[in-house]
């Protein structure tokens, strides 16, 4: 990364404290909407398929 | 002023014997360290751990706590011989911690070493569930936190620091930044307060454990700023500073964050350079109030009376982190100082644009995504044991089931590190810190090493009726660099050991 442009990025100074942002997990763009099914697609085939149970059996006892 | 210090980070996996929630985590534990030792030909019985320098109930307030005041949970020096306990040729420690197996990686110099060698454990903690597999029901091993019904298991940072540095400094500047660090850090969790009672996501697996400011304990009233103080190395020279309020990782971007923008805020404190004070009010409770907004707009509050967001509050140790360094190295900071600007300047700049934008970075929000992708698809509630299972299973150390595994294969996760580079970081140790010779140790001489520890190798030589006992209490000593040439020709430990005698350079 030596010598690596150093983009100053936008900033939020200025903005006023109360401008309203959406939910950003309700307002995925669409152009990620299907490269989201793909992964819940590829998700499905691997996923506990007694999730219930997978869920209630996660137990741990405390570490540090 | 540089990322670059010694350190490391320790990780407790989550354990489950499928199909048997009763089952005893600690025998589950000590079949998967014994697996992994026995895969690598590794006689635990040999090549076990030296606690004699080990002192986990000194405080870095300046007392040690009477061992009658201490939970049994915080007495870890007692040997206890049914616990396997071994050193692998990498120079990390793989043992049973409580009631969970623990690779402690080996001390590294880079955020970017610290990055590959914790994902190393990953492949050891897999390469021991694929052995006990054979044996069904096997064991399963999940790289987070909790389990989500009131138990935390912990990720450890460990950072060197100059003793010299005030421990009143590193609070007084390390709170705030903890209390803001997890929005680039945390790994995202189904479920809100510490039995997930409240349904919902929040942005880190660790914070609602936190109830303290500042204290000794780990396991139980656990504090943003840990106190213990084993430095594992000349104490009078150094603080080894455990920071125990990180999740694990699976982004290496958010890992390399974790670790490198740690290492920047720590060396301002040391050279006294943080500047006015960025003190929050009330930084426990803030602490979980950013932990459940996912939307990142709750407001921090200083003790000056600003107001801002987490994301605001890590820009200002940002840009002081950045003019900083730019200052102390003539406007060329070293590559692994730079690396970590820029990422940590490019996930704030997301973070704080839309949130979102950051699934490629940050854990926690590619966990959301695919989550809000189910919620959507699926309508399924927070409360839904899909969501929780999504959540466990995304930390799976398998491959072919670990969800974020198979995002990082797919291109879906930025990889830092290749996993060829990963794979080589599984037998070999750091070459720039005295790992190099614990593991070098481990790998050419393990029928005479008897134990060792971070800052010892205790060898039994043929002939000698004395342990020989190699200190190493300088972490930058032990270099492939100081002594490689010594290891690789001495021909047995006996040669080691003379050939460092005549030297004058023991690995110390």
């Amino acid at each position: 990364m030596a010598g690596q442009e150093q983009i100053k990025p936008q900033r939020r100074d200025g903005e006023p404290d109360d401008v309203e942002t959406p939910d950003p997990a309700a307002a995925a763009p669409a152009a990620q909407a299907s490269e989201i099914d793909d992964i819940l697609d590829e998700i499905d085939g691997v996923l506990e398929s007694n999730a219930e149970e997978f869920v209630r059996g996660f137990v741990q006892k405390g570490g540090q | 002023m540089t990322v670059r210090r010694v350190m490391g980070i320790e990780t407790e996996y989550g354990v489950v014997v499928p199909g048997d929630p009763a089952a005893n985590p600690m025998l589950a534990s000590g079949d998967v360290v014994t697996a992994y030792a026995a895969s690598r030909g590794i006689r635990p019985a040999r090549a076990s751990w030296d606690y004699a320098d080990e002192a986990p109930l000194r405080d870095a307030r300046g007392f040690d706590m009477g061992r009658g005041d201490a939970h049994p949970s915080q007495l870890t020096d007692t040997e206890d011989p049914t616990l396997a306990n071994v050193v692998l040729t990498n120079g990390a420690r793989l043992y049973v911690d409580h009631a969970h197996p623990e690779y402690s990686s080996p001390e590294v110099t880079t955020p970017r070493a610290a990055v590959r060698w914790d994902r190393a454990g990953e492949l050891v903690m897999r390469e021991a569930v694929t052995r006990l597999a054979t044996v069904p029901p096997g064991v399963n091993l999940y790289k987070n936190n909790t389990d989500g019904k009131g138990a935390s298991y912990g990720t450890h940072e460990n950072y060197l620091m100059a003793r010299s540095t005030p421990f009143a400094s590193v609070v007084k500047h390390l709170t705030p930044f903890f209390v803001a660090r997890q929005v680039m850090c945390g790994s995202g969790r189904v479920g809100i307060g510490v039995d997930s009672r409240t349904p919902g996501y929040q942005i880190a697996q660790r914070s609602d454990f936190f109830e303290v400011e500042v204290g000794l304990e780990t396991t139980l009233k656990r504090p943003i700023i840990n106190t213990r103080d084993e430095p594992h190395a000349v104490a009078d020279r150094y603080r080894r500073l455990h920071v125990i309020i990180g999740d694990a990782n699976h982004a290496d971007v958010a890992n390399l964050l974790k670790m490198g923008s740690t290492s920047l805020v720590l060396a301002m404190i040391e050279a006294d350079a943080v500047g006015a004070d960025l003190s929050v009010r009330r930084p426990v409770a803030t602490l979980h109030e950013i932990s459940h907004d996912p939307s990142l707009q709750t407001k921090l509050e200083l003790v000056d009376g600003r107001r801002m967001t987490a994301v605001e509050l890590l820009w200002e140790y940002h840009d002081r982190a950045a003019a900083f360094a730019e200052e102390r190295s003539g406007g060329q900071p070293d590559p692994d100082t730079a690396e970590v600007l820029h990422w940590w300047s490019t996930v704030l700049d997301r973070l704080g644009r839309d949130p979102m934008e950051a699934r490629r970075e940050v854990d926690w929000v590619a966990k959301l995504a695919v989550l809000e992708g189910y919620r959507e698809r699926d309508g399924l509630a927070w409360s839904d044991p899909r969501l929780k299972a999504v959540d466990l299973q995304w930390s799976d150390v398998r491959a072919d089931r670990g969800l974020a595994h198979r995002l990082a294969a797919n291109g879906r996760l930025e990889v830092l590190v290749d996993d060829a580079d990963v794979r080589a970081a599984v037998t070999t140790p750091p070459s720039d810190t005295r790992a190099w010779f614990r593991g070098a140790c481990l790998a050419r001489f393990s029928e005479a090493v008897v134990a060792a520890s971070w800052d010892s190798v205790i060898f039994e030589v043929p002939g000698q009726r004395m342990l020989q006992r190699v200190p190493m209490l300088e972490p930058l000593r032990g270099t492939e660099a100081a002594v490689g040439q010594i290891v690789r020709e001495a021909p047995d430990a006996a040669a080691l050991l003379r050939a460092l005698a005549t030297a004058g350079t023991d690995a110390d």
